[in-house]
């Protein structure tokens, strides 16, 4: 049992290196833990941790518990699981904190019923209860047309997934120190029951649509496929990625991976472009949380107006090649 | 192969509508659906059907009224259905669900896949599916889009980030399953006729047998404590007028807000 | 169907509809352009339509089918037309390919070549047409000389819907040609059969994801057997057969219209001029009051020559011409009212409406063109009126 109370931040890493989303939650969790006196550490599974904790010291985890095994070095989820719930079970942290990634949202899933956790999804936002001591985990839900505040009261750890980009990365500094402890899991009684077999990057030269900082999207005002290009076009000049409504998608006018909505992606770029996109609530949950919301739509009447910081009331064949001249001039 | 699909009964948010003044969503009067990803676990388990023969059982966890949701999936082709229904089960959040429909499926008996939709549009937590292969105790991948049988196991190919992974995984296991998967078949005539009448067993707390301090509100941990509607955008700024002015003025804006 | 009217529909048909027209939306809808300006035949959709167990409702239950009769198969029809003439003729011509096997076919015919139709594992195509006899249909050149025990076929038709897309089709040719009219025999002859052909595919105005082909038949030898009925009652069998079909045709211009009429009023509320949405001008409301008057009206003929068909009547060329006549027209007249409701928009094609209209104008040509409907429905006056 530690002395003090701990919060962790899973420490997901793929080919040796650590996900940008642990850097967030490890900044995120220096002001969780000013709040609650908690000590932050991160958790580490991997081949061979050593070399990834210095980075993990600098963003404010004052505690690196490495678990090293070969079968840890890409995401497993039985192994993953057993390990991490090991350590909970042995080490009992008071939070547990995991990036919403594919392999978070895997990951903690498993390890919640494995240590009778509650475990809240997706969350946007944490804060610290001191009276009661809980961690408040506000997340979208209905595809981000409400919110709700989640709490676990009774059971412990407290664990949550957090949507990436959402909180600021903030490095304590460049050579902080910290504590290694190496942590052995007995995986050898794991039955060994899926292996990975090929993992495959798509050398697709869009830009990831969750990873993106700006987006621009398309809906049926474009009016047609080969209006697209207009989208592609100011995209490009923005460095930027091109999302869609799902009536573009069903319409075959575009590729479902850029489908933005519930059924879509859900994404969370500095800048939303929406051209022609009415605001159907399907699609809104996929983006509304986007830090700034450009619509344009020629239907002042558009329910994408409620959700836009900018709204341009006109015809995109118009306003889009516009904005991407003026985007260029101003780079020239 | 003897394949599950959990389904969950949804409001079908197409129809939704946020209520101007309030905020808050219009329920009333919306229609429920299938949860469009849980479409996407049930199609891939009817085309591992028509290769490899077997039974698909869908099963649906909720209020009576989720009945409906299991005929559209009758009608559709799936062969059994059955719905995990009690009062005793409300208020259950994933840890609980998990629970309650892993006994649902160790009763269905001998099972080679459990399947699962990527999550649910409505709690959106896309919790339940690991969960549930955990209380199994048999192996999970998650965001599927392509399954093969092969031998004894099955290939699963799982959509990450940035691509995909290729997975050998053993029977018996459970997948949740993106929408890039398939398109769901649609029904047929005779299957809906069929289904409007099929005899679909309802498995409450008798059936299950739970461990009370598992099921419902005892057996959560986790609690909502508020929920509200997202914060609205303050000062918006409309803008209209030409082109250009629009778009100068845009950039200017954006410039200040230093998100340009 | 029309909206708060009863027409009496069963729930068995209601459920072909709600079917149909989920199917319509979700998968219709989405591809029609593309078909349409690309000329694709629309084979994924049939291929679904059997799944869903749609092809053999015109089929008895013995032989597979779902047997709902007129009114049911025409339900459908009507359904699918909303979104898609190209593809409801695609479907629907399975039928007319059928028919003379339903009417005229033996036992063993029919349990042959019913089953496959009714589960949709093959497509049926009607040959009457020739380059030389559209209208006056009796005028076939196409020769069917019986050697044996077999028929060889000589000749060519024209514009055959789902021509070189189906497996089975029932041809019309001349056995006798002393006998005129009364010496045209009808045959089943299956694709792949020796000296049977196909010409290249027809570029249209409208139904453009439908095929339409010639069918050529050199020295093609067809089994004696293939002979539905006997000899010299071919024609006989085309006119019975476009006794039941004329109603289809009917209710692809109920649905077409429909679809059409929808589109409008929706457009006219949310296309404002003059500060207002354009319906709130009375000149406009009432041409979308006509429309709606004109669609119910077609809807209700063609339900009428439905139902008299499946209560037995005989004698129902009349009412099946009158149907298909009054309904095309309506359709030629609703989608055309259309266009001009959407103004410039509707002359686009990025909106439906002009591909409505494009597709409408074949109502009135195919399957004998309104003027013979006409003629039909003026015999059987005259016939009516003898006595009096
Ligand atoms: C606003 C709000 C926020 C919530 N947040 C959380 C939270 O953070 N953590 C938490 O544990 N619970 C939470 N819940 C409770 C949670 O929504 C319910 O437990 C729900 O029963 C399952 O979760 P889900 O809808 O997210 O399903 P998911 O886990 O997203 O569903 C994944 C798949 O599991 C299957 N499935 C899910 N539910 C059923 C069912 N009832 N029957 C059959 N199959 C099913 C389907 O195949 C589905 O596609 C929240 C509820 C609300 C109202
Ligand atoms: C797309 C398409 C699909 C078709 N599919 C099939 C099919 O699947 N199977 C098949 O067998 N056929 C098919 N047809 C043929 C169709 O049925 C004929 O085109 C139709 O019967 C008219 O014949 P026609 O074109 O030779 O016109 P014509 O007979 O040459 O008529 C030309 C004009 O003269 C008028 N006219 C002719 N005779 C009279 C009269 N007595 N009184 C008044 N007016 C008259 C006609 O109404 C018409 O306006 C198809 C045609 C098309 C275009």
């Amino acid at each position: 049992m530690s002395t003090t109370k701990e919060l962790w931040v899973f420490a997901e890493q793929r080919e040796g290196k650590i996900a940008g989303v642990v850097y967030e939650l490890l900044s995120e969790g220096q002001i969780l833990c000013e709040k609650s006196g908690y000590t932050l550490c991160a958790v580490l599974p991997s081949a061979d941790g050593a070399s990834l904790c210095q980075e993990l010291y600098n963003f404010g985890a004052k505690k690196v518990y490495t678990i090293d095994d070969p079968k840890l070095k890409d995401y497993q989820n039985d192994y993953y699981s057993r390990a991490v719930a090991q350590l909970i079970h042995e080490k009992k942290p008071e939070i547990v904190l995991y990036g919403a990634t594919t392999i978070g949202r895997s990951l903690a899933p498993t390890v919640a019923v494995m240590v009778n956790a509650g475990l809240t999804a997706d969350c946007t936002q944490l804060d610290f209860d001191v009276e009661a001591g809980n961690l408040l985990q506000t997340r979208p839900a209905f595809g981000g047309n409400i919110m709700a505040t989640i709490i676990c009261p009774d059971n412990r750890p407290q664990m949550a997934t957090v949507r990436s980009n959402v909180f600021k990365k903030t490095k304590v500094s460049d050579s902080e120190s910290g504590e290694q402890v190496s942590y052995n899991v007995d995986l050898s009684a794991v039955p060994e029951r899926m292996r990975r077999l090929e993992s495959v990057h798509e050398a697709d030269n869009t830009i990831d649509l969750n990873a993106a900082q700006y987006i621009v999207s398309g809906g049926r005002g474009v009016g047609k496929p080969e209006n697209f290009k207009i989208i592609y076009d100011l995209a490009s000049e923005l460095g930027a990625a091109v999302g869609a409504s799902r009536a573009t998608v069903d319409a075959g006018w575009i590729s479902h991976h850029h489908q933005v909505g519930q059924t879509g992606k859900t994404v969370c770029p500095v800048v939303y472009v929406a051209c022609g996109i009415s605001g159907a609530i399907q699609h809104l949950a996929g983006m509304q949380s986007s830090d700034v919301i450009v619509a344009i739509n020629k239907d002042p009447d558009a329910p994408i107006f409620d959700v836009a910081d900018f709204g341009l009331i006109g015809d995109l064949h118009a306003i889009v090649p516009e904005f991407q001249k003026q985007i260029a001039a101003a780079k020239a | 192969m003897n394949i599950v699909v959990c389904i969950k009964q949804v409001p079908d948010s197409d129809k939704v509508t946020i209520d101007r003044e309030t905020n808050r969503l219009n329920r009333a009067g919306v229609p429920s659906i299938i949860n469009p990803f849980d479409e996407n676990a049930l199609e891939m388990a009817l085309q591992l059907k028509d290769a490899h023969g077997g039974k698909v059982t869908v099963i649906s966890m909720g209020p009576p009224q989720a009945e409906e949701a299991l005929r559209t999936a009758l009608s559709h082709g799936a062969d059994e259905a059955v719905l995990i229904s009690d009062r005793k089960f409300g208020g259950a959040d994933t840890w609980a669900t998990s629970y309650t429909i892993s006994l649902a499926v160790k009763k269905l008996g001998d099972v080679d896949l459990v399947l699962f939709g990527k999550q649910a549009i409505d709690g959106d937590t896309a919790q339940v599916g690991p969960g549930v292969a955990h209380f199994l105790d048999i192996p999970a991948l998650t965001y599927a889009k392509a399954v093969e049988v092969t031998g004894e196991t099955l290939k699963v190919t799982k959509v990450t980030e940035d691509g995909y992974e290729v997975w050998d995984i053993d029977k018996p296991c459970a997948l949740t399953v993106v929408k890039e998967a398939n398109q769901l078949r649609m029904p047929s005539l005779k299957k809906k006729m069929a289904a409007k009448k099929a005899e679909i067993p309802c498995w409450g707390f008798n059936e299950l047998q739970p461990d009370e301090e598992k099921i419902g509100l005892a057996g959560s941990p986790t609690k909502v404590s508020k929920v509200f509607a997202p914060p609205v955008k303050l000062n918006k700024e409309i803008l209209s007028g030409e082109p250009a002015e629009m778009i100068t003025e845009l950039i200017q804006k954006l410039k200040e807000r230093n998100v340009l | 169907m029309g909206a708060n009217i009863d027409y009496g529909i069963t729930e068995e048909q209601q459920e072909i509809v709600n079917l149909i027209d989920d199917f319509g939306k979700e998968r219709i809808v989405p591809v029609r352009a593309e078909l349409d300006e690309k000329g694709i035949f629309p084979s994924d959709l049939l291929k679904e339509l059997a799944q869903m167990d749609l092809m053999g409702l015109y089929i008895p239950e013995e032989y597979g089918g779902f047997e709902a009769g007129q009114l049911g198969f025409c339900l459908a029809i009507e359904t699918m037309s909303k979104y898609c003439i190209g593809v409801s003729v695609s479907y629907a011509a399975n039928a007319l390919g059928a028919d003379p096997i339903l009417i005229g076919g033996s036992d063993e015919q029919k349990k042959k070549y019913l089953p496959p139709l009714a589960s949709g594992e093959k497509w049926a195509a009607f040959g009457l047409t020739e380059p030389n006899a559209g209208s006056d249909a009796g005028g076939i050149a196409t020769t069917a000389v019986k050697k044996g025990d077999k028929y060889i076929l000589n000749g060519t038709k024209q514009w055959i819907t789902n021509g070189g897309e189906a497996d089975i089709y029932t041809v019309f040719a001349v056995t006798n040609k002393a006998k005129g009219a009364r010496g045209v025999s009808c045959f089943i002859v299956e694709k792949g059969t020796p000296g049977f052909s196909f010409g290249k595919k027809e570029d249209k105005l409208g139904i453009r994801a439908s095929a339409t082909r010639e069918l050529v038949f050199e020295d093609c030898e067809v089994p004696a057997e293939n002979l539905i009925g006997r000899e010299g009652m071919g024609f006989l069998l085309a006119m019975k057969t476009f006794d039941i079909s004329r109603p289809g045709i009917a209710s692809q211009g109920v649905g077409l219209a429909q679809g059409a009429l929808d589109e409008a009023v929706k457009y006219a509320k949310v296309r404002k001029q003059f500060n207002k949405p354009i319906i709130a001008n009375q000149g406009l409301l009432w041409m979308l009051s006509e429309m709606a008057t004109k669609v119910e009206t077609a809807r209700a003929i063609t339900y009428a020559a439905c139902r008299t068909i499946d209560s037995g009547i005989k004698e129902v060329s009349k009412i099946s011409a009158m149907c298909k006549y009054y309904a095309g027209d309506v359709a030629m007249s609703v989608t055309t009212d259309a266009v001009q409701v959407f103004g410039g928009y509707g002359f686009m094609k990025e909106y439906p409406v002009e591909k409505m209209m494009r597709d409408a104008k074949i109502l009135q040509i195919y399957e004998g063109t309104n003027q013979i409907q006409r003629d039909i429905v003026g015999m059987a006056l005259v016939k009516e009126y003898a006595s009096a």
